[in-house]
């Protein structure tokens, strides 16, 4: 056995800095996970924006009178559900398995749709009863949270038909995978802005 | 499979298990359901003593994000996962000034300024 296999071997008495370059899926991953960071800070942004404003009705409706829990607690639902659907999907990208890839991915996309949909009515019966974004600085902030939290599901949702496009197209490269992985990563870390969103916006209004 | 993971140089076994198990994602669900219920039963109950609602909801908050760090993103303290660690260390560190820091500027500001009214009035 050569002295660079029985480092390999052994990998965990290998100091760090002497195992070489990290594998390509270890960086990506990185790489993805600092502009998930990044993206998480503009969330962050958006948040405070919300505390702060969210008592600056205006005259206008307030939290209490327009946010219903039971709405609410479908789209947890639903992004928690998918969530889990997308793990197993990434599982199937793992071993291989094409339908189960295409299984449970379109469970995922079919979940993410319906919380789009509910979102979308929720917006649009709150701008039918005169509460759109210009009616108070509370709703301004409001529409910017949620709205950019479901672009961000929106953009998701067009990635993975893209990369179900590539599985079809391209097969299981090492490329593919590692872009299977990243897509992963996105759709979990909206699930975690989601549980700030539902905990600050939504039950905050009630308490 | 195994073929192209030595194209890509990787040690043997080097990344069984960041990924997770499906047994791993549906433990992660279970806890991540009960943490959303609770959550959800204490904005809207009254067995709570009312001021301690918010600080609760942050907790159970809190504690339902990291699950889903763990189980889901499967954030862990392996060796190739240090730098995502520290990353993440610093994340939650800018988040913090920034919603924080905020909130006490604001509040502060609120606090010192005039009443619009009377504001309006000295304008005069």
């Amino acid at each position: 056995m050569s002295a660079a296999e029985q480092a390999l071997a052994n990998g965990d008495t290998v100091p760090l800095s002497l195992r070489g370059p990290a594998e390509t899926r270890v960086v990506a991953g990185y790489g993805f996970w600092l502009f998930l960071l990044s993206d998480i800070i503009i969330f962050a942004a958006l948040f405070a924006a919300y505390a702060v404003l969210s008592g600056e009705t205006a005259g206008g409706p307030t939290a209490a009178d327009l946010f219903d829990k039971k709405h609410v607690l479908i789209e947890t639902a639903c992004l928690l559900a998918s969530s889990v659907t997308c793990g197993f999907g990434s599982l199937a990208v793992q071993s291989g398995d094409r339908s189960s890839i295409y299984f449970w991915m379109a469970i995922t996309f079919v979940l993410g749709v319906t919380f789009l949909s509910l979102e979308l009515s929720e917006f649009s019966h709150m701008l039918s009863i005169g509460a759109g974004p210009s009616r108070s600085a509370f709703l301004s902030a409001f529409f910017t949270l949620v709205g950019t939290h479901g672009l961000h599901v929106t953009i998701g949702l067009c990635w993975l038909i893209i990369m179900l496009l590539q599985v079809g197209t391209l097969g299981f490269q090492p490329m593919v995978r590692r872009r299977f992985f990243c897509f992963g990563l996105f759709w979990h870390a909206l699930d975690i802005v989601w549980i700030g969103v539902f905990t600050i916006v939504y039950l905050g209004a009630h308490l | 499979m195994s073929t192209e993971i030595e194209a890509q140089g990787v040690a043997p076994g080097a990344h069984v298990n960041t990924h997770g198990t499906r047994r791993s994602y549906l433990i992660g669900l279970g806890y991540a359901v009960v943490l959303t219920l609770v959550s959800f039963w204490a904005s809207s109950t009254d067995v709570i003593y009312p001021p301690g609602v918010p600080i609760l909801l942050g907790v159970l908050a809190i504690a339902q994000m990291g699950v889903h760090l763990v189980f889901f993103l499967h954030i862990s303290s392996a060796p190739d996962q240090t730098n995502n660690i520290l990353a993440l260390a610093f994340g939650i560190f800018v988040v913090g000034l920034l919603v924080f820091g905020s909130m006490i500027i604001m509040a502060n500001l609120n606090h010192n300024m005039m009443p619009m009214d009377r504001l309006i009035q000295m304008q005069r």
